[in-house]
């Protein structure tokens, strides 16, 4: 028996995708963080069984480079077996990280066998050891093989774990054999862990821990032919716990000499590892004398050494030490820093020295701003830096620019010339904004269009300033519309220029599918700033930019074949099949509640500081590009520092806008009497000058195919139907946060400071989904009262652990922005609080939210899903408008 | 050394077609499909192909021989379905022994009788081992993705029960196949190297893959390459690609793993990709043609075909197949 037996025989491993491990592939970085005995965040997560947030956890290590991913629930308080099987199953659903292969890690053998019965992909067990002796060794050796997994081998025998050079060849040899020759276990399936212990811990038998073992991996990749050797790498710096300096540079000296070796794999915090050749001289010897027990005393010199170094990352506020540097450097370092206190000084200084004030810009500046684009490519900016970075460098050009209108001959060169706009009937430029200011920093002229752009406007600036590319936003479905006609419109009159597309409501899909085919040219999707900063300089680079459009091209040209491929699969049914399909309730039960005060109701200036404990915070970092969930975020390794100092800045500006009444909130909404008919439309009573008056919500159902006892739903179905007699209840809103937020953003970018207009717009948006959290618990509590005993923490507000819904024109479940009208008509919206609709049906102010109340506690958010021509048809008819009409503003959800 | 392993080295061997396609001609009524035996079972049982073996057994002896007749070296024993969780459906799930051993013996007749009549060409039966009706590694409930339909333990006891009676009834090779989700073709696997152990036999087994659509993945979300790793850790004789996509799609994933593989390597396509009518429309030569390319490319040592196919399409690919050299297998993977 033998499977393929060939001279080159690899480590290959599998998730949703291969990971082949030559002798010429890096070093395989395993993650760390899906392990309950190491995170203890991660631990809380499991026992808290909040698995969503654990899968954050696993996709952040997948994001961040992890190449295996090792997962670990070996905790008394936990159910090993359990949590794995729920964790894998659940990983399994997430391709991004399911991607990677996984290391099952337990020290139960049962867990591990659990965990083998549910991953489709080619494991790692973490692992076995000859600590029971040989019986069971091999006898989960063959399962093991049977379940198609390698396998991690601790240096670990019946008499204990090898602790030394001899034990350690000595176990590896034996299990080796063991393995090979009495189960057939492939050898390039074996991965030995030899045990990496504690160094410089004052004990002389640790002295050689580190030594040993690398020369152990020395041995076993010698004489044990096709296996791998792994180690958990922050144990050998166990002793120096607090002092991250000196544990960065052990763990790299470490690995350096390790590799060397053979080590290829290994458990590694990438945020815990120094560059090796940025380690300083002295430290560097110390450690590598610690590392390779060069000196007796070897510990005593990095201990006594460490003192000096412990705590040296930390900057103190008040060092002022940087404005001794030379100019250039100092300029590089507010820029990358973004200290504005003293630029215009050090702008001077350097204008003071050159022949033309342009030189500045041109010099000193654009040093230093290509320092801050090489560290936000490479990872080490974080996006609010780099906002900074840019009102510093505003301040300074905007010091200098007074000088250079003087010197009449002065040219300036940019990379290109970008137009940037939000299209027609948006208003939504938070993201445009941000992705504008750091395609400035890295010294593209930036001609920004501001928001609700008319495609004449945009062709007509674009020919007179002979742009390089255009730029294109939007956050509302209609503006996907927009950007196809502008698409169309510059194929019509012959431009050659790139269009990038950008904003919430965009996606891969829609630009492939109906954006890219209007343009011959290159249209490409872009959603994050950092990537903006990458296409934009291929799609302007001088000699490869063919080939990368061509590529482009191509790249979308496949991709749309895959997904109208996928599409055809989806069945629909007719409305009338849905229909009959819909959702029925019992109505007999007296669950409904007559509302304690019906009618229509207005708050026009609430006490802002009411708003903050209803704040949810994680859309306001990713808006800013940094990922992850608040609380945690401001913990987070990566990003936790940048995240923290945001949060700071924000609430100051918070604070000032509450004292200083920057902002207004003002809401209206009513409660009404309603009924369904015709299946799916909601006729509601309002009241008015003493009578009242019928009004008609319609609302869409979903067409696809459900699974047996699914409904076909629609919001209506959560109303009693008028034939049942029964009088039934609903309402609809609109809140605002938005007034005075643009006059104070416009107040910053005068001020040359993008970073507090961008803080504005954020927080203005953060605090109207607030206030629509905060308006919604007081329906239910107190002006409907159908929940009046209601007590949820803002953690439970934001999961929507409450009863009824607060859908909203333009999302999943009612994704037509028209109904929003019928709103505005009831409520009198634009009358009572001043929030108006553009033509696309965009809210103005920006930070508004509107939508509607449901109170049935069987009453769920879901998505409508692609819907069919007959439902269009039939919609229009009964809102009576024209079909051209209703094809036009439900054109996203119609299914192809 | 079997005789199916000898062949194997020596020549491109021929798949049959699709049972299905060919016993919709029959247009077998309910009563046909209960036969005597069944007739007062209290579900309907019209669609359960599998049944067709106890109760209409010359209708499947008969199709086997169209295929022989058409030049394949191998056919695959009716039992596509022939696991106790597919079977629940028709509350059949005690008759999974008898509906494999049966199908079996059937194959194995026919195929006999030909090798007789042509000792020159010995013919082989290919015990089938469809993928269920339900997935270890995917949710049916898509507010639940964690949650699953069937367990790794129920889909290995439901297999080896359906390999040992395949292997009771003769086959000559097991074929684990139309493979959507690699967990369950693992759990497949885990229980013929169960029964290979316990009755101490040795018995080749194939493998084959189902890539569900362009994106070139599994339905369970894998890549060729990343199935193809999954499925390596049993002895197998060949590893491949069925049903689908037609042989044009297929072309590209079969390259993957045709570069990646020292074990044979086998495809039979659906004919073509189905037109409006969810119908299979491309002919025999348009599809021989197709294949031609594998061929030219030395990609394949055994091919066939799968929905839409019919002895017509088997007689063209088996009369190209046999003016081309198979592709080299390294000599010691066959050993088993």
């Amino acid at each position: 028996m033998n499977s393929t037996m060939i001279e080159t025989r690899y480590l290959k491993l599998s998730g949703l995708e291969p990971l082949v491990i030559t002798p010429e592939s890096n070093f395989i970085n395993v993650g760390e963080r899906t392990n309950v005995a190491g995170s203890r965040k991660f631990l809380r997560l499991i026992k808290d069984g909040k698995y969503e947030e654990a899968l954050d956890i696993a996709r952040h290590q997948v994001d961040g480079g992890a190449q295996i991913i090792d997962v670990n629930m070996d905790d008394g308080l936990i159910d090993g077996r359990a949590a794995m099987v729920k964790f894998l199953n659940l990983i399994v659903s997430e391709p991004d990280i399911s991607r990677v292969p996984i290391m099952i890690d337990s020290s139960k053998w049962e867990i591990i066998e659990a965990g083998l019965q549910v991953v489709q992909g080619k494991c790692v067990v973490n692992s076995i050891s000859l600590k029971e002796g040989e019986e069971e060794f091999l006898h989960q050796a063959k399962l093991i093989r049977r379940y198609g997994a390698a396998v991690i081998v601790m240096a670990f025998d019946e008499t204990g774990q090898a602790d030394n050079y001899e034990r350690r060849i000595e176990i590896a040899k034996r299990s080796y054999d063991l393995l090979v020759k009495q189960v057939n276990f492939p050898p390039e399936d074996i991965i030995f862990d030899l045990n990496i212990f504690p160094v410089a811990t004052g004990m002389d038998e640790h002295r050689r821990n580190a030594i040993d073992f690398i020369e152990g991996t020395r041995w076993v990749k010698e004489n044990l032919p096709h296996c791998s050797v792994s180690g958990g790498v922050s144990n050998v710096s166990f002793s120096f716990r607090g002092n991250d300096v000196v544990r960065e540079a052990m763990h790299s000296v470490f690995l350096y000499h390790a590799i060397q070796a053979g080590m290829n794999i290994g458990i590694v915090n990438p945020a815990m590892l120094e560059v090796y050749d940025d380690i300083p001289k002295d430290l560097l010897e110390y450690v590598e004398d610690v590392i390779l027990d060069r000196r007796d005393d070897a510990t005593e010199r990095l201990l006594e050494f460490a003192d000096t170094v412990k705590g040296e990352r930390k900057e103190k506020v008040a060092d002022l030490s940087w404005r001794e540097l030379p100019l250039q450097d100092r300029i590089t370092r507010a820029l990358v820093k973004g200290i504005d206190a003293y630029i215009e000084t050090d702008v001077e200084e350097a204008r003071q020295q050159v022949d033309k004030p342009i030189e500045v810009i041109e010099g000193h500046l654009m040093i230093g701003m290509n320092v801050v684009g090489d560290l936000f490519g490479s990872g080490k900016m974080f996006l609010p830096q780099v906002v900074k970075s840019a009102r510093v460098m505003k301040k300074a050009v905007a010091y200098l620019l007074p000088f250079i209108e003087e010197d009449k001959d002065a040219t300036s060169s940019s990379n290109g010339k970008i137009l940037m706009a939000t299209v027609k009937g948006d208003v939504h430029d938070i993201g445009k904004n941000i992705v504008s200011v750091v395609l400035a920093c890295n010294n593209y002229e930036i001609i920004d269009l501001g928001v609700m752009v008319p495609p004449e406007k945009i062709i007509a600036t674009a020919k007179e300033e002979n742009v390089d590319i255009i730029g294109l936003s939007g956050l509302i479905t209609p503006s996907l519309d927009e950007m196809v006609f502008l698409a169309k419109e510059m194929q019509r009159q012959q431009f050659e220029v790139p269009l990038l597309i950008g904003g919430a409501t965009t996606s891969r899909a829609h630009t492939a599918v109906k954006i890219d085919p209007q343009y011959e040219n290159a249209v490409v999707h872009v959603n994050d700033a950092s990537r903006a900063v990458t296409v934009v300089g291929d799609l302007l680079q001088k000699d490869r930019k063919q080939g990368y459009k061509n590529d482009l091209k191509k790249e979308y040209a496949e991709f749309r074949e895959n997904f109208l491929g996928r599409q055809q699969r989806k069945e629909y049914l007719s409305l009338e099949e849905a229909r009959k399909n819909k959702l029925s309730l019992d109505w007999s039960s007296d669950l409904i509640v007559t509302p304690r005060e019906n009618g229509i109701h207005q708050i026009l200036d609430l006490d802002l500081n009411l708003l903050l404990p209803y704040i949810d915070w994680t859309p306001f970092f990713r808006s800013w590009d940094l990922h992850g969930r608040f609380p945690n975020i401001l913990e987070d390794k990566v990003v936790g520092e940048q995240a923290t100092e945001l949060y700071e800045d924000a609430q100051q500006m918070l604070k000032r806008i509450i004292s200083e009444k920057l902002l207004q909130a003002r809401a209206v909404f009513g409660l009404f009497e309603a009924n369904s008919i015709n299946d799916d439309d909601i006729e509601v009573m309002v009241p008015s000058e003493g009578n009242s008056e019928k009004k008609i919500f319609r609302t869409l159902r979903q067409q696809s195919r459900k699974a047996k006892d699914r409904p076909n739903l629609a919001l209506a179905d959560f109303i009693a139907p008028k034939d049942t007699g029964i009088t039934d209840y609903m309402g609809c809103f609109c809140v605002t946060a938005g007034f005075g937020t643009d006059e104070l953003a416009m107040k910053f970018e005068q001020e040359h400071d993008d970073y507090n207009s961008i803080m504005v717009k954020a927080l203005a948006d953060r605090l109207v989904e607030a206030f629509a959290e905060y308006l919604h618990e007081q329906v239910r509590k107190e002006y409907w009262g159908y929940a009046a005993d209601e007590e949820l923490s803002n953690t439970e507000l934001i999961s929507e652990s409450y009863q009824g819904i607060r859908p909203a024109p333009g999302y999943p479940a009612c994704p037509d922005h028209l109904e929003k009208e019928t709103i505005w008509d009831i409520l009198k919206v634009k009358e009572t609080i001043g929030v108006s609709l553009t033509e696309s049906l965009a809210m103005w102010p920006a930070a508004s939210v509107s939508g509607y109340y449901f109170g049935n506690v069987e009453a769920k958010y879901f998505g409508l899903g692609k819907i069919r021509e007959d439902q269009v048809k039939d919609y229009a008819s009964r809102k009576g408008i024209s079909e051209e009409k209703a094809f036009k503003w439900l054109q996203t959800s119609l299914a192809d | 050394m079997s005789v199916f392993l000898d062949e194997l080295n020596k020549r491109i061997l021929v798949l049959d077609g699709a049972m299905g396609t060919m016993l919709q001609q029959y247009n077998f009524t309910e009563e046909d499909f209960r036969g005597e035996r069944f007739k007062d079972h209290h579900k309907s049982v019209k669609g359960n192909n599998d049944l067709l073996s106890i109760t209409q057994p010359k209708a499947i002896a008969e199709i086997h021989g169209k295929y022989f007749e058409a030049g394949a070296d191998i056919v695959e024993t009716n039992t596509f379905s022939g696991t106790r969780i597919a079977m629940a459906d028709y509350d059949m799930e005690d008759l999974v022994y008898e509906l494999n051993y049966e199908s079996a013996k059937i194959a194995k007749e026919v195929a006999l009788e030909y090798t007789r009549q042509d000792p020159d060409k010995p013919r082989f039966v290919a015990g089938a081992m469809g993928p269920t009706n339900k997935t270890a590694s995917m949710s049916p409930n898509v507010n639940d993705p964690g949650y699953r339909g069937i367990t790794f333990d129920e889909l290995r006891a439901a297999y080896k029960e359906q390999a040992e009676a395949l292997v009771d009834g003769g086959v000559d090779v097991l074929l684990v196949e139309t493979i959507f989700d690699t967990l369950n073709a693992k759990a497949a696997l885990f229980a013929i190297e169960e029964l290979k152990e316990e009755k101490n036999i040795d018995l080749p087994v194939m493998v084959s893959g189902t890539i569900t659509d362009a994106s070139g993945r599994t339905l369970s979300g894998q890549t060729a390459e990343a199935f193809l790793i999954s499925i390596s850790h049993v002895p197998l004789v060949s590893v491949g690609f069925n049903c689908a996509l037609g042989a044009k799609q297929l072309t590209p994933h079969l390259e993957v793993i045709a570069h990646r593989t020292d074990l044979a390597v086998s495809a039979y396509p659906n004919a073509g990709l189905p037109n409006a009518f969810g119908e299979y429309d491309e002919g025999a030569d348009e599809m021989a043609e197709q294949i031609r390319e594998y061929l030219d490319r030395g990609l394949i040592n055994i091919i066939g075909g799968c929905c839409g196919t019919t002895p017509a399409h088997i007689k063209a690919i088996a009369q190209l197949a046999a003016s081309y050299q198979p592709r080299p297998i390294k000599a010691n993977t066959l050993k088993v």
